[in-house]
């Protein structure tokens, strides 16, 4: 397999203005002679939708939700960031470059991510015209905040509801263009398998979630902007219906997977409660800002924490990262929590968790102060936990959030199948081994309103592509092999249920592909993995049939990948001799448990190819160069 | 300490599909424990009726946080259950009594069909935002961010509108089944930011106009659908958009007004 970037040369702050007038261009007159699909409607697929059916392209829109509302961009707390500098606190286009690429530990593409950086500051304007109520100062202006370590204001926000609002934003255009009649609307429906015509995409079959039909759409081109693959864990702060079949298929089909072992792990999300436990809901990492961390100095301490003196507690942050702190980044913050749980110093029944106190702040700044910072996010707690964080610290422990790797993509955001383009989380394209707080609602919105208008056009105008409709063999072909798996699912009639599954493959993820990994233990998750997926498949219990609403069935096919899913991403992981971000490989630290990277052997992203069922995957290279960030350790210390 | 746990007896609407009748099933939920959310213990119930060879009971639910509107049915005749302010993903078990009988029944509206058990078809939603619920405004056309400024009292109302997240529960609660508080706070949303301005009008006419396309009931004011939002979305928004609508209908000349001006 031949990776192509397809980078731009010439100087990274001129690159994409080049790249977009060297892009060819469709007649207006001739937009609405070529059909779109786009699979995903959230902030990426929401917003390339709505922009490629304003430009006049015939666009269909697939979401497995009852409403392209649902998407899950919406539970975004935090933010957006954009290098406006309206604070004139020092911030720039480049400075946002420069930290997103040395936040993701240098494993990203500088020239995706410096376009990401350019294109921030359109997405806020884009995004007040629609009417998302920003947070405001008095005078009117838009107001900022920090966020996540960064040392300028740059983050837009709207209470903590920022991802629900931009998502509304680009909801709200995009039903504007199913009432103008540019962009048709198929929700409720599910994309099962790509269909690829001499060597292109040109269409996808889907299953109609409620009367159980399979269904086949042609299309110029196909466009993935399907989320993240977390829920590979079970247990992560994903909807229940985040899933990897969209993006998992089209790899099956030829579209390289790239750095799958890149995962971020949030540190303060309310942990476990018992084994029925269904998701993990996070607290916001501004929490971060005035809460402090600790546990207790002594392992199997069990008093209440109001009952365990100052000199018996261990505030691990701020000892052992005196300059940051509380505030050192993600990636940092989750293992530390994790090493003192191991050390048998966690709280809580089960002794997986870490204080976050507000005592101190409450003590200085008043109650009402706290307040009025997290009132929304306390409430939040108490109602999950029945405990109330004003009178006692709250508990939290790390969980699985975002992925950082995702289908690859070259500068044209066009996977290694033609015609086939990843937006959104869906690629890997910006956040490297890493990804910043506040980065993710940007990406998405970066990728769906402002690169996909331009490349696609480029693709169309630039190839010739035949008349194609869905009497193509090849529809008839993937057809019959999607049939074909609905109906072996519902055969089995086993004796497991297919959470049973979901539940044990997740634990395996998250004891040898979590927060710290080791050759031994993901050598061993493989095999467990590929036991278990034999297993699935002789003995898991879908219950009813398939012409109808089916729940157990949706879920059936989206465990089935993430079945062999979870194998790439460890065997990903297992050849990555190194850590970065937020692999963490145990036998590369520095003798202060510090992450070590081997920029000498591993600066590229890893493009696995698939080489068919039960077969290793095929490893490709892309080298990544650091022209304008110069590769160093990261230090918090 | 162990959390407590608790019998519970559900009564659950089952219905195959839109077109065939339901009736209430009776099902044990037995070790409950206090720290589940209402869906967890759906979820346990689901898996035993698996492995006995039935069918589980489908509910809509997808973040669990409370903020995609997915999830929501009646508990014991109240929308998401007990709790102020709190989608019934969010509820936990702790406010239920060992020994409690619940009865679970999927929202009722004619402009909500019955899809499976608790599913129901709330498109009619989507339907109202896309007969003018946004601001038209090309991508890439914007001016910059802080080019219009906009009084913080006026993002706040608008932000408190936003907050809507369309799970249906004002219309479950009506006895008119009206969408008035979900219209009513799209309508307050865009018309109290200055963006909002130009497309005022036309967007009262044309989404009160679908609210009757899609036979909701029409408010009477009853406040129903404030106490059930779990987002808490004020009665006022509501009186916002009869304002909007009855200043359109009296001066707008747009193409609304059939037979010409």
């Amino acid at each position: 397999m031949k990776l192509d970037s397809r980078i731009p040369s010439g100087p990274i702050e001129q690159a994409w203005d080049k790249s977009r007038f060297d892009m060819k261009l469709v007649n207006p007159a001739n937009k609405r002679k070529f059909s779109v699909i786009v699979v995903g409607s959230g902030l990426a697929g929401g917003s390339a939708a709505a922009s490629l059916g304003e430009l006049g392209y015939n666009v269909k829109c697939f979401c497995f939700q009852d409403s392209p509302r649902r998407a899950h961009s919406i539970a975004a707390q935090g933010g957006i960031n954009a290098a406006k500098n309206y604070q004139n606190d020092g911030d720039s286009i480049y400075r946002l470059f420069y930290d997103t690429v040395k936040g993701g530990d240098f494993r990203a593409r500088e020239y995706n991510v410096y376009r990401l950086a350019q294109n921030s500051v359109n997405i806020i304007d884009q995004c007040v015209a629609q009417g998302v109520p920003f947070a405001r100062e008095y005078g009117g202006a838009l107001a900022n905040r920090s966020f996540g370590g960064a040392q300028v204001s740059r983050t837009f926000y709207a209470r903590g509801q920022t991802g629900q609002q931009l998502l509304l934003g680009a909801y709200q255009a995009l039903e504007a263009q199913v009432d103008a009649g540019s962009v048709k609307m198929y929700t409720r429906t599910e994309m099962l398998d790509l269909v690829i015509i001499n060597g292109k995409a040109r269409g996808i079959v889907t299953r109609n979630l409620v009367t159980g039909q399979i269904e086949s759409h042609a299309a110029d081109a196909v466009i993935l902007a399907t989320g993240g693959y977390g829920n590979v864990f079970y247990l992560s702060t994903n909807a229940k219906g985040s899933n990897c079949t969209a993006i998992w298929r089209a790899h099956k089909r030829g579209a390289a997977f790239a750095n799958p072992c890149f995962t971020q792990i949030h540190p303060t999300c309310i942990p476990v409660s018992g084994d029925y436990q269904s998701k993990l809901t996070l607290m916001s990492e501004s929490l971060r800002n005035d809460g402090r961390i600790w546990v207790p100095l002594k392992g199997g301490d069990k008093r209440a924490p109001s009952q365990i003196p100052e000199n018996e507690r261990d505030y691990y942050l701020e000892r052992r990262y005196p300059s940051f702190g509380n505030l050192v980044p993600r990636d940092v913050a989750s293992r530390a929590a994790k090493a003192v749980c191991d050390e048998g110093r966690g709280v809580g029944e089960t002794g997986l968790g870490v204080y976050l106190d507000f005592a101190d702040s409450i003590n200085r700044l008043g109650r009402s102060a706290i307040e009025e910072r997290y009132g929304n996010l306390f409430e939040m707690y108490n109602r999950i936990t029945g405990e109330d964080p004003y009178t006692a610290p709250m508990r939290i422990y790390p969980a699985i959030h975002y992925t950082m790797g995702g289908l690859w993509v070259d500068y044209q955001l066009m996977s290694t199948i033609p015609g086939m383009f990843v937006l959104g989380e869906a690629n890997f394209s910006d956040h490297g081994a890493n990804r910043l707080g506040a980065s993710a609602l940007m990406q998405g919105l970066s990728d769906g309103y402002f690169v996909i208008p331009y490349t696609l056009g480029n693709y169309l105008a630039s190839n010739k592509l035949e008349k194609v409709d869905t009497s193509a063999p090849e529809f008839a072909a993937v057809t019959k092999e999607v049939n074909d798996l609905v109906a072996q699912m519902l055969s089995i009639k086993g004796k497991r249920t297919v959470s049973s599954y979901h539940r044990e493959l997740g634990k395996i993820m998250w004891d040898n592909c979590g927060m710290g990994r080791n050759a031994a233990g993901l050598s061993n998750a493989i095999t467990q993995i590929q036991g278990l997926r034999h297993e699935f498949w002789n003995n898991v219990n879908v219950p009813g049939s398939g012409e109808d609403l089916n729940q157990q069935l949706e879920n059936a096919g989206r465990v089935a990948d993430f079945l062999e899913l979870g194998e790439l991403m460890c065997r990903d992981a297992l050849h990555r001799n190194e850590s970065c971000g937020g692999h963490f490989r145990e036998e590369y630290q520095t003798e202060e448990g510090e992450a070590m990277r081997d920029d000498e052997n591993f600066q590229y992203a890893a493009a696995w190819e698939y080489a068919g069922q039960d077969t290793e995957p095929i490893l490709n290279k892309e080298p990544l160069a650091f022209d304008y960030v110069h590769p160093a350790q990261r230090s918090y210390k | 300490m162990k959390p407590a746990s608790m019998n519970l007896t559900l009564h659950v609407w089952r219905q195959a599909n839109a077109a065939a009748p339901g009736r209430m099933e009776r099902y044990d939920a037995p070790n409950v424990s206090e720290d589940m959310s209402f869906l967890e213990m759906l979820d346990v119930v689901n898996e035993q009726l698996i492995s006995d060879g039935k069918e589980p009971i489908a509910f809509e639910h997808d973040c669990r946080e409370g903020i995609c509107g997915s999830c929501g049915f009646m508990v014991n005749g109240v929308a998401h259950g007990p709790q102020k302010g709190t989608t019934i993903c969010q509820l936990h078990m702790r406010h239920f009594k060992d020994g409690e009988e619940l009865f679970l029944e999927p929202w009722r509206a004619t402009a909500f069909p019955v899809l499976k058990d608790l599913v129901v078809d709330r498109a009619a939603f989507d339907r109202i935002i896309a007969a003018g619920g946004y601001v038209s405004v090309r991508t890439g056309s914007a001016p910059d961010g802080n080019a219009i400024s906009v009084p913080k009292e006026a993002a706040d109302i608008a932000m408190d509108a936003a907050a809507c997240i369309g799970c249906g529960a004002c219309v479950a609660a009506c006895p008119n089944a009206a969408a008035a508080l979900f219209t009513g706070a799209k309508i307050s949303h865009l018309g109290t930011l200055p963006q909002g301005q130009a497309e005022r009008s036309r967007r009262a006419l044309r989404m009160v106009e679908q609210l009757s396309l899609e036979q909701f009931g029409s408010c009477t004011n009853i406040g129903e659908c404030v106490a059930a939002c779990p987002k808490q979305i004020p009665l006022e928004m509501i009186a916002r958009m009869n304002r909007d609508h009855l200043k359109a209908a009296w001066t707008s000349r747009g193409e609304h007004r059939s037979g010409g001006e």
